[in-house]
């Protein structure tokens, strides 16, 4: 489903992937650890197409093709979905709105019919009821004033309405109680399918307890420096990423 | 030969579809000889068949305004207007003998209308709205009129109003905006053609929405409309006005005035969707949108809201206020600009505070993009024997890009110890963050700008009758077209 090869990119002018190669497959789930300002969130934008995160080297295919020229919503149209490591508050801007303009720009870029009011509201209903979200929650400004824990909760509603098929969680886990996690957890798992990928990013090996990877990454100064099993995220926790800092291999 | 004309009309539609508005209608028209002088007033004034104090009126107006200056308060730099190169006076021919019925009416027109999407034919038009269509100097068309008569509204052009109506006209016409109120309403006051007169009898509620269409048709040709709105006691009326032009290359002068007045517990609900054409790119071509729209609250306990969305216009200068005479009396201003291009926008409003315990609300919302030049400029008066007046203002700009210019102007003068004012004021950019959030979600970059700014103005636009709330999200969002990527 997804193929990073050799995967170099750089943010105003200063290199920070150099050189990623990653395949998931359908139906897996996979995570990456890593130290701070390892590249984490870079590989995730540059994923999602954002400008300013200029691809020098390398590619990447999704579903056989190559994306590197679709703007960020045709990334989203084909199926790319980022839970950001800071959700960003859009005032004025119902949560209602705001998914209703989402999915039905990616389903008109599918080619498929938009969904009206009464058939959204009945569809929306029934993920806020999945998840435990509060219905008010939806008549209210996307982010705005939200806790930091319920604006994560908001992007896996997203993820949910949306459902993509490759969805990469930046560090959703960070700053939820235990409650909330496990929400997460289950939507995440709800998505997790035969026709699904999850990628994962985390610091914490405790969001792998419910999100169980059939693959853990290391990623360490713009590169992957080892790849296991879940097991691997045991062993960082317990002694941390010194071994693969630098350019060691 | 053939390609070349293919693709000159192919650029054609293009730009067409940037103002949809903006076709003409090939129809015959009647005008005024062109220029300004007491015999274009005396023309006017014929054609339309006025009693003899209202001649006087206009030409005692016209020779106030040889002696005025231009106004300079606005932060906009306007060029040089020549008077007499345009017309004061366009009718379509077909108008000359006023149509008794929507059937007599020139197909041309109605067609006119339909493709601006707004039918006249009253089976067609929005529920619950009635409407009088303005095409250029002339109301050629009123809808629900019989209707509202059956409650004692009088909803009518005020040309014709000053026919049936002339004891009415007379007590109200000039007595808000009087004619030497500023260059601009002194003009109007001396060549006004056409508009809408409005009068809600004690005790009604006006059963359904009222509005204005108004169209500038012609080339050459200034719109100088009057509209003049009276609520009597207890009574209350929501109105809405519209706008469009064609696409010229030409600049066009659009001066109106605007009189309110609302007696003892009288509310007057006043939205404008403002979209004249805004020139190109360039800044070539456009309105210059040089409005005076005051209401008075006389009486106790009276309301007077404005609610504005001036998408529109190369130039905008316009500031809708309240004269608060009458104690517990209450003033709003709810607007958004939004100037794109080489738009300049100066625009805000006044609230005089005469009053005891009179209240005003300003809530703004400024939005500049592009190249041009967007200023709110409002002034708070509270007057010395206005015991306990309170207001609340808040100032938001959004700038949309790096060449643009958001600016904040508010005046406040107090005599009166106990008033309450209360001012805030923001700016800032459409984030990078927040389009990169939308866009990952699937929407366009466009969409993406036109979701974030309509939410920018929530605050305003849902002060909109229902009716048209919807239409002015979209052109909130066609407005910015062009503005990003
Ligand atoms: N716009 C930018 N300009 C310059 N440097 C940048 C820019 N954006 C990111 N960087 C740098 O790129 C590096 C990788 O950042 P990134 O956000 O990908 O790290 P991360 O692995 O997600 O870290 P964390 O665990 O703290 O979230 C950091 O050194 C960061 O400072
Ligand atoms: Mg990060």
């Amino acid at each position: 489903m997804l193929e990073i090869k050799n995967l170099h990119a750089e943010v105003d002018g200063k290199a920070i992937l150099k050189g990623i190669d990653l395949n998931i497959n359908k139906g897996e789930v996979h995570a990456i650890m890593g130290p701070n300002g390892s590249g984490k969130s870079t590989l995730a934008n540059v994923l999602a197409g954002r400008d300013d995160y200029e691809v020098t080297e390398g590619g990447i295919l999704f579903d056989g093709k190559d994306i590197s020229e679709l703007e960020p919503e045709e990334r989203a149209g084909e199926g790319i979905f980022l839970a950001f490591q800071y959700p960003v508050e859009i005032p004025g801007v119902t949560n209602t709105t705001f998914l209703k303009e989402a999915l039905n720009a990616q389903r008109r870029y599918r080619g498929e019919e938009e969904l009206d009011g009464m058939e959204f509201v009945k569809m929306i209903r029934g993920k806020t009821k999945e998840l435990g979200i509060k219905d008010d929650m939806l008549k209210r400004a996307v982010n705005v004033g939200f806790s930091g824990g319920e604006k994560k909760r908001n992007d896996i509603l997203q993820m949910a309405v949306l459902n993509p098929k490759l969805a990469v969680l930046d560090e959703t886990d960070s700053g939820l109680d235990i409650d909330a996690l496990k929400v997460v957890a289950e939507g995440v798992n709800k998505l997790r399918a035969e026709n699904n990928a999850i990628l994962v990013i985390t610091h914490y090996q405790r969001l792998l307890n419910y999100i169980v990877p059939d693959q853990v990454h290391v990623l360490s100064n713009g590169k992957i420096r080892r790849s296991g099993g879940k097991e691997l995220a045991l062993e960082l926790e317990e002694k941390g990423y010194a071994d693969y800092s630098g350019e060691a291999a | 030969m053939a390609a070349t004309q293919e693709t000159v009309e192919q650029v054609q539609s293009l730009e067409m579809d940037k103002y949809k508005y903006g076709f003409v209608t090939d129809i015959e028209s009647e005008k005024a000889p062109k220029g300004l002088s007491e015999d274009t007033v005396r023309f006017i004034s014929a054609k339309k068949n006025e009693p003899e104090w209202l001649l006087e009126w206009r030409l005692k107006a016209y020779r106030l305004w040889l002696t005025m200056p231009e106004p300079k308060w606005g932060k906009l730099e306007i060029p040089e207007i020549d008077y007499q190169d345009s017309y004061y006076y366009s009718s379509p021919k077909s108008m000359e003998d006023r149509p008794q019925s929507l059937d007599e009416v020139d197909p041309e027109l109605l067609r006119t209308y339909e493709k601006l999407g707004i039918p006249i034919k009253e089976q067609e038009v929005l529920a619950g709205v009635a409407v009088d269509y303005v095409f250029d100097s002339v109301s050629v068309a009123t809808t629900f009129r019989e209707q509202l008569k059956e409650v004692g509204v009088i909803f009518c052009p005020i040309s014709e109003a000053i026919q049936d109506y002339p004891e009415l006209v007379k007590k109200y016409l000039g007595s808000v905006v009087p004619a030497g109120d500023n260059k601009h309403a002194c003009l109007n006051s001396a060549v006004f053609t056409d508009g809408s007169f409005v009068y809600i009898p004690k005790g009604v509620r006006c059963p359904m929405e009222l509005s204005t269409y108004f169209r500038i048709n012609e080339l050459n040709t200034g719109q100088f409309e009057r509209t003049l709105i009276v609520a009597d006691e207890g009574s209350y009326v929501s109105y809405l006005e519209g706008c469009t032009a064609p696409q010229r290359d030409e600049n066009q002068l659009h001066a109106a005035v605007v009189e309110l007045v609302t007696m003892d517990d009288a509310e007057i609900k006043y939205s404008t969707v403002q979209n004249w054409y805004p020139g190109d790119e360039d800044g070539k071509g456009g309105i210059y949108n040089f409005v005076t729209k005051r209401g008075i609250c006389k009486g106790k306990n009276s309301k007077i809201s404005w609610t504005q969305v001036e998408t529109g216009s190369a130039i905008t200068w316009k500031y809708p206020s309240c004269i608060l005479q009458g104690d517990n009396s209450v003033g709003e201003f709810y607007s958004v600009a939004i100037t794109n291009g080489r738009q300049q926008a100066d625009t805000g409003t006044k609230m005089i505070h005469l009053g005891k315990n009179t209240t005003s609300r300003i809530i703004s919302k400024g939005i500049s993009a592009g190249k041009s030049q967007n200023t709110y400029r409002g002034l708070v008066r509270v007057a010395a024997k206005a015991e306990g007046a309170r207001n609340f203002t808040q100032c938001d700009s959004l700038l949309v890009g790096e060449t643009c210019g958001a600016h904040t102007v508010p005046y406040i003068e107090s005599k009166n110890r106990s008033a309450r004012l209360e001012h805030e004021a923001t700016t800032s950019k459409i984030s990078e963050d927040q389009l990169f959030y939308c866009r990952q979600r699937g929407i366009s970059e466009e969409d993406a700008v036109g979701l974030v700014v309509n939410g920018f103005c929530r605050e305003v636009l849902q002060e909109l009758p229902m009716e048209f709330a919807v239409e002015a999200q979209q052109l909130v969002k066609i407005s910015l077209e062009g503005s990003v990527g």
